[in-house]
């Protein structure tokens, strides 16, 4: 089944919120000061053309250049399992692989992954069939609340590819960029140990 | 975060082309120019967002990566491209076992998700983590707005410099690397418009004195495109000791880069290194001076540690950094001293 044919057809949770916060927007809300004021001389920014190919779907978009990657993701292309937590590269949330390679989508313009591979959370089953880290985050209830799992799911992948997960201690060390607020931290260890053997590399 | 204007660079000299902007040549330091190159971006993205840094046009220099990128062990030294990424860097088997103060120095450093991201070249060229500098809220930073005053100075300063500070700022440099290039003697290499230059490592960056917000002694437009660490028969004997308040991706309270060449047990040369302390990446030519010649005991390194730490200078908050820092520079030569190498 076909990531489109498994979406529900009437309003979800996530249309309902959208449209709250579509009318919320017409009341004035406080502006921060860089957005307020562009400053003195300062042009519109110039779109620039992006072309993604994300979980093996290219898009092409025109961003203003501002735009994260993170931003592209959720707003753009309508990927919103990559989260948004500190916004400022501190927690890990918004971890995608560009080029197979962790990275924090908060701090990357869309721009400068021009033409890259994105893989986010919603790329990592084949069809029906979870990833096994996905698989051993399950088994292992490796969450509470789940915010942060995309990301520590990701950073995990990666952290296997890597060979970075010998060990309890090595899988901590190599995991400490995704903060996870709820402290699921010993349960996420033990998922990552149990999914590396079975991804072929420890 | 402000309008800028965004251009891609395939090569050096199309880099240094679209960072000539009106302006730049007339800035009064690369910091503060209108154009600024852009790699991982894990500082200046962040800076922009918190609306301290104000580029009107970004330069994407990542395709220099095929002319930067590159990590090369030679027999007089080992040579770093400037888009060569720390994780590349830190994980590269070579580097780990002929220089590991380098590899340990990026290895500590941040996490694994901006180890990937970060550049070599823009990780030496991270700004200061003082909160004051980063809040824009706070009217008072010599740094971000020069002949304001120092909101840090009478504040929250625990994690701020004791080494070359001055009565206009007290930040310290957070990085790691830079404190082992600093320590090693490396030497940076610059491309501008003028053409290359190289600079000794420990000249890249300026001391605060009166102007805080003229951190580097880079031109407008120049850009960084390597590092050269000069072999030595202490690179293999080296490490690099990072303390701070949690085990893992932190910045350091206190850091020493050393590097020992024995004779026996006596210590025919020295390099030492520390950050997390000073305001600079910071080299102790005295700590080394103390070293050089001696029988090395503990008692030895800790009358290094006093003679790096002589001139330090603490405000309310960071007078545990001197000994704190002491401390580290003494395990850290103790631990380097029992090094099989």
């Amino acid at each position: 089944m076909s990531q489109d044919a498994r979406r529900p057809s009437g309003p979800s949770r996530r249309s309902v919120l959208a449209g709250v916060g579509g009318s919320a927007a017409a009341i004035p809300l406080m502006a921060s000061p860089a957005e307020a004021q562009p400053g003195p001389g300062r042009q519109p920014n110039d779109a620039v053309d992006v072309s993604l190919r994300v979980n093996g779907r290219d898009h092409r978009l025109a961003l203003d250049p501002r735009t994260t990657l993170l931003d592209a993701l959720r707003e753009h292309i309508g990927l919103t399992g990559s989260k948004k937590g500190c916004d400022q590269g501190q927690c890990g949330a918004c971890t995608v692989l560009v080029e197979g390679r962790r990275v924090l989508s908060c701090l990357t313009l869309a721009a400068a992954v021009q033409g890259r591979s994105v893989t986010t959370i919603e790329g990592l089953a084949e069809g029906e069939d979870l990833h096994p880290m996905q698989t051993a985050f399950i088994t292992h209830d490796a969450f509470q609340c789940g915010y942060c799992t995309p990301g520590q799911i990701l950073s995990a992948v990666a952290c296997v590819h890597e060979g970075h997960a010998r060990d309890a201690e090595q899988v901590r060390q190599y995991m400490s960029g995704n903060l996870c607020r709820c402290g699921a931290y010993p349960k996420i260890v033990a998922a990552v140990l149990e999914a590396a053997p079975q991804m072929g590399r420890a | 975060m402000r309008p800028f204007r965004f251009r891609l660079a395939s090569d050096r000299a199309q880099a240094l082309a679209a960072a000539d902007v009106p302006g730049e040549r007339s800035a009064a330091s690369h910091i503060g120019a209108p154009a600024q190159y852009l790699a991982g971006g894990t500082t200046l993205v962040d800076l922009m967002k918190l609306d301290v840094m104000r580029p009107e046009v970004l330069v994407d220099i990542n395709a220099l990566a095929r002319q930067h990128g590159a990590i090369e062990l030679a027999p007089d030294g080992l040579r770093l491209g400037a888009l060569a990424r720390m994780a590349d860097v830190a994980d590269h088997p070579q580097v780990r076992r002929d220089y590991p103060v380098i590899a340990q120095s990026l290895e500590l450093a941040a996490s694994p998700q901006l180890r990937n991201m970060a550049s070599l070249g823009g990780n030496v060229l991270q700004r200061t983590r003082c909160n004051y500098f980063r809040d824009v809220s706070y009217e008072a930073c010599n740094k971000r707005n020069p002949g304001s005053g120092c909101a840090a100075m009478d504040g929250v300063n625990r994690r701020l410099a004791v080494l070359g500070v001055s009565d206009a700022c007290i930040a310290n440099y957070p990085g790691d690397f830079a404190v082992a290039l600093a320590a090693l003697g490396a030497s940076v290499d610059v491309e501008g418009r003028a053409g290359r230059r190289v600079l000794a490592f420990e000249d890249l960056h300026r001391l605060p004195g009166a102007a805080p917000h003229v951190e580097t002694n880079l031109a407008p437009g120049e850009l960084i495109t390597g590092f050269s660490v000069p072999a030595g028969p202490w690179t293999r004997r080296s490490l690099y000791l990072k303390v701070r308040d949690r085990e893992s991706y932190e910045f350091a309270l206190a850091s020493a880069a050393v590097a020992l060449d024995l004779d026996g047990g006596t210590v025919r040369d020295a390099r030492v290194g520390l950050g997390g302390v000073a305001a600079k990446p910071w080299r102790s030519a005295e700590a080394e001076r103390v070293l050089r010649g001696r029988p090395f005991s503990e008692a030895v390194a800790r009358q290094a540690a006093e003679a790096a730490f002589a001139g330090a200078v603490a405000h309310e908050q960071t007078r545990f950094k001197i000994e704190l820092g002491r401390r580290t520079l003494a395990r850290a030569l103790a631990q380097c001293a029992a090094m099989e190498a």
